[in-house]
């Protein structure tokens, strides 16, 4: 049992939460994830990157975006409930090293809450961190303060233009490439994101580091359900990742197989929420 | 063999025991009592629910089967038992209707009796060498000693019996255990019993390891496994769910920073082996760990009421030949598939899975198809299996493993539509532990190396079960915490 320390809705439907979790705070580090269930009879275990942590008070900070039944019923629990399980922290670290060249940290939607430890991370490591951060509109655009103290340079993108560039990040992403050599792309966000991103860097051979977040159940490689086609391997994001060279993964695969469930749950939903007329309660 | 109900197995065994005085029984009269067949569920029924297929003897049965145990007196049977059962002690005093005394007997040695008696492959191992069935030339004609198991386990169950096995004064060492399933509990239950402190540390959010993930409710009811849990946790044993040793804790800071006297691993075996065909990533392609946990531990079967998703196929392929893919055909077949098949590349004769799974199996629908092996999984426009390609076999020269080679039959491809298939081929080792903890030695199968006490390459610290194995059975792995506590229970008296 974990519990809810701190509750923060920062748009419509993505809520960070601090959670208790000493242990997770001490052992994590930047790109690891956890798993927790909601509520234990019958819940679906979810993995969430942890976009924070704070080893003193013992607590780790997740952000997410309730989209599904489980994330929903998550985002209804308030400070002082708890959370049945949480398990973590899990995946590999990402691989903090000190360059001479910028880094470039890309971040699309609810992927911006990952990637802030890791802009964070490479900050700390005496690198030039050049952040581009994005969203559909002004008001879904997270973490842009949290960004900005850990980037030497931020540019903000919105689908509809209404705060920072119209474009969608890679357009930022493909200038930098061109003009300022980057070391090291790192692009989280929805899978289309990182796919377009990882084939904008590719031309210029900048190394580009992907997070990818599939279907999962344990988080510790007994499952397989979240096994990936990188290269010519296979190879399981629990254990070998999340983060793997963005060039080498087949995203049609991966994006096909995170639709496994889709028309299930899409029958799952239609009727949970529904009154006994079909209408919304 | 004919489907026999339950009532007709129980009368007839009622019947037969007025006319058997148990003071006068001889070898002979013995081999004469006929053996007692396991009364199940009617198979039609049974594989639309998840309820437990067999059904348990009565209590005229687990007399008579009893009676047929010749009580040898060098007792081969107790040579098979990876736990070294008083075998011949519990059957007697079964066969004497004192079933108290018979699961003491049982108690001595294994401290999850119920779940033993359920899924141990004990035509491998104690019926192997059981007299009566060398006399008849057939292993499974040899005393049911499982099914006697698992009847007196039952019994202390459903009459309270339950008695917490008494605790050692407290030593004030500690020990930590990794991973809550067979070999874990076992490891827990002799050294709480010797006074030590036993915290038990579990990934998942329950206890039991493969017993709750992997096997499911129609070969071992949750509850018998929460119920043996619950009997270690009223020893004293302590026991964390939701942590991870070697993420949420590295394996030697338990001995550094959490004063650990000893830990012992039993973290199973972890990694589901992939065939490396092409199309094995493809949406509808499970292993059989992913299906079965979906289903048993975060009973997905219960669409009414799991969040958690289960694909719903309408033809699956199960590839492999062992308990796991039994389990996996029959949950696919329950879930509602209307043709479930298991494609397997030797011949019945050499399927590892237990002669009663695949009966059960058989009587339940699903179809066989030996001497055949998928060379590449087939996908649709969506990204979506839609069938495999098939090659046929024939049997060669014996391997290494004395089983005859399968060979493939060149152009003897052939296709089979289905929309699912569940690779059940067993697991490679986890690497969690071993990343994270540099000087722990592993082999090049990523198994943890051990020497004759169970004892690792770094101090303290010592392993046993499918993460020393490879994958194997439920005792097995008990052996393995039965003799890896015995040696750390040594090493904390020196």
């Amino acid at each position: 049992m974990n519990k809810i320390i701190r509750k923060i809705q920062l748009s419509d439907d993505v809520f960070q939460m601090e959670i208790e979790a000493p242990l997770i705070a001490e052992e994590r580090k930047a790109g690891q994830f956890i798993i927790l269930i909601v509520s234990e009879e019958f819940g679906e275990r979810i993995p969430l990157t942890i976009a924070g942590a704070d080893e003193e008070k013992g607590t780790i900070t997740i952000i997410f975006q309730a989209v599904g039944d489980s994330t929903k019923e998550l985002g209804k629990k308030s400070e002082g409930d708890y959370i049945d399980s949480l398990l973590g922290p899990l995946g590999k670290a990402t691989h903090i090293v000190k360059y001479d060249k910028p880094v470039v940290c890309v971040g699309g939607g609810i992927g911006v809450a990952p990637l802030r430890p890791i802009v964070e991370a490479f900050k700390k490591a005496g690198n030039e961190v050049i952040s581009i951060i994005g969203a559909r509109n002004k008001d879904l655009l997270i973490l842009e303060d949290e960004i900005r103290a850990y980037s030497d340079e931020v540019i903000i993108c919105t689908d509809d233009g209404s705060y920072g560039r119209k474009d969608l990040v890679t357009a930022p992403l493909k200038e930098i490439c061109e003009s300022r050599d980057p070391a090291e792309v790192v692009a989280i966000g929805p899978p289309v994101m990182m796919k377009f991103c990882a084939l904008t860097t590719k031309p210029y051979k900048v190394k580009t580091t992907v997070s990818l977040n599939t279907i999962m159940i344990d988080g510790t490689g007994m499952c397989g359900g979240c096994r990936v086609t990188v290269g010519d391997e296979t190879k399981f994001v629990c254990v070998d990742g999340p983060e793997f060279d963005g060039h080498l993964v087949d995203f049609d695969n991966m994006i096909n197989r995170l639709n496994t469930y889709k028309h299930q749950e899409e029958e799952h939903n239609c009727r949970i929420g529904l009154d006994s007329k079909g209408g919304e309660k | 063999m004919e489907y026999v109900s339950p009532d007709v197995l129980a009368k007839e065994a009622d019947e037969l025991i007025k006319t058997i005085d148990p003071s006068a029984l001889n070898p002979k009269s013995r081999r004469a009592i006929p053996l007692q067949e396991m009364p199940s569920q009617d198979p039609l029924v049974r594989r639309n629910n998840m309820e437990e297929v067999a059904l348990g003897y009565t209590e005229s049965q687990v007399k008579l089967e009893a009676m047929r145990c010749l009580q040898c007196k060098n007792a081969p049977c107790i040579s098979g038992c990876p736990v070294s059962i008083n075998i011949p002690g519990f059957i007697a005093a079964a066969a004497e209707g004192d079933f108290e005394k018979s699961i003491g007997i049982i108690k001595e040695s294994s401290s999850l009796p119920a779940i033993c008696g359920r899924v141990c492959p004990q035509e491998t191992q104690c019926m192997a060498t059981c007299t009566v069935g060398k006399a008849e030339k057939d292993v499974m004609r040899s005393v049911q000693i499982g099914r006697i198991e698992r009847y007196v386990a039952d019994w202390e169950r459903e009459n309270d019996k339950i008695q917490v096995p008494e605790v050692a004064p407290s030593t004030g060492k500690r020990v930590a255990i990794v991973g809550s399933g067979p070999s874990g509990l076992s490891a827990a239950f002799d050294l709480r019993k010797e006074g030590h402190d036993v915290t038990v540390y579990e990934a998942f959010h329950k206890n039991g390891g493969v017993t709750v993930y992997g096997i499911p409710e129609f070969r071992l009811p949750k509850k018998i496994v929460e119920i043996e849990i619950d009997t270690l946790v009223k020893m004293g044993v302590k026991i964390v769910t939701n942590f991870l040793v070697g993420k949420t804790r590295k394996l030697t800071d338990l001995l550094e920073k959490d004063g650990f006297d000893a830990v012992y691993i039993a973290a199973g075996a972890g990694l589901p082996k992939f065939m490396g065909i092409e199309g094995e990533n493809l949406v509808g392609v499970f292993s059989a760990n992913e299906y079965l946990t979906r289903s048993n531990l975060m009973k997905a079967y219960d669409t009414a009421n799991s969040r958690t998703p289960i694909y719903h196929a309408k033809k699956v392929a199960i590839f492999g030949g062992g308990n796991v893919a039994m389990d996996a055909a029959r949950t696919a077949k329950r879930i509602g598939a209307e043709e479930v098949h298991v494609v397997y590349r030797r011949t019945e004769a050499e399927m590892p899975a237990r002669v009663e799974e695949v009966h059960h199996a058989k009587e339940e629908g699903i179809i066989f198809d030996f001497l055949t092996n998928p060379v590449k999984i087939l996908g649709d426009e969506n990204g979506r299996v839609k069938g495999i390609e098939c090659l046929k076999y024939e049997l060669g020269e014996p391997d290494d493993s004395g089983r005859r080679r399968p060979v493939p039959i060149e152009g003897s491809n052939f296709i089979i539509d289905l929309d699912a298939c569940i690779p059940s081929l067993g697991n490679n080792a986890n690497p969690i532990l071993s990343n994270s903890t540099p000087d722990l030695e592993v082999n090049k199968w990523g198994n943890i190396v051990v020497d004759e006490n169970n004892k690792t390459s770094i101090d303290r610290i010592y392993a046993g079960g499918d993460i020393v194995l490879g994958a194997a059975t439920v005792i097995l792995a008990m052996g393995q915490g039965r003799h890896a506590a015995e040696s750390i229970n040594k090493l904390l008296k020196a």
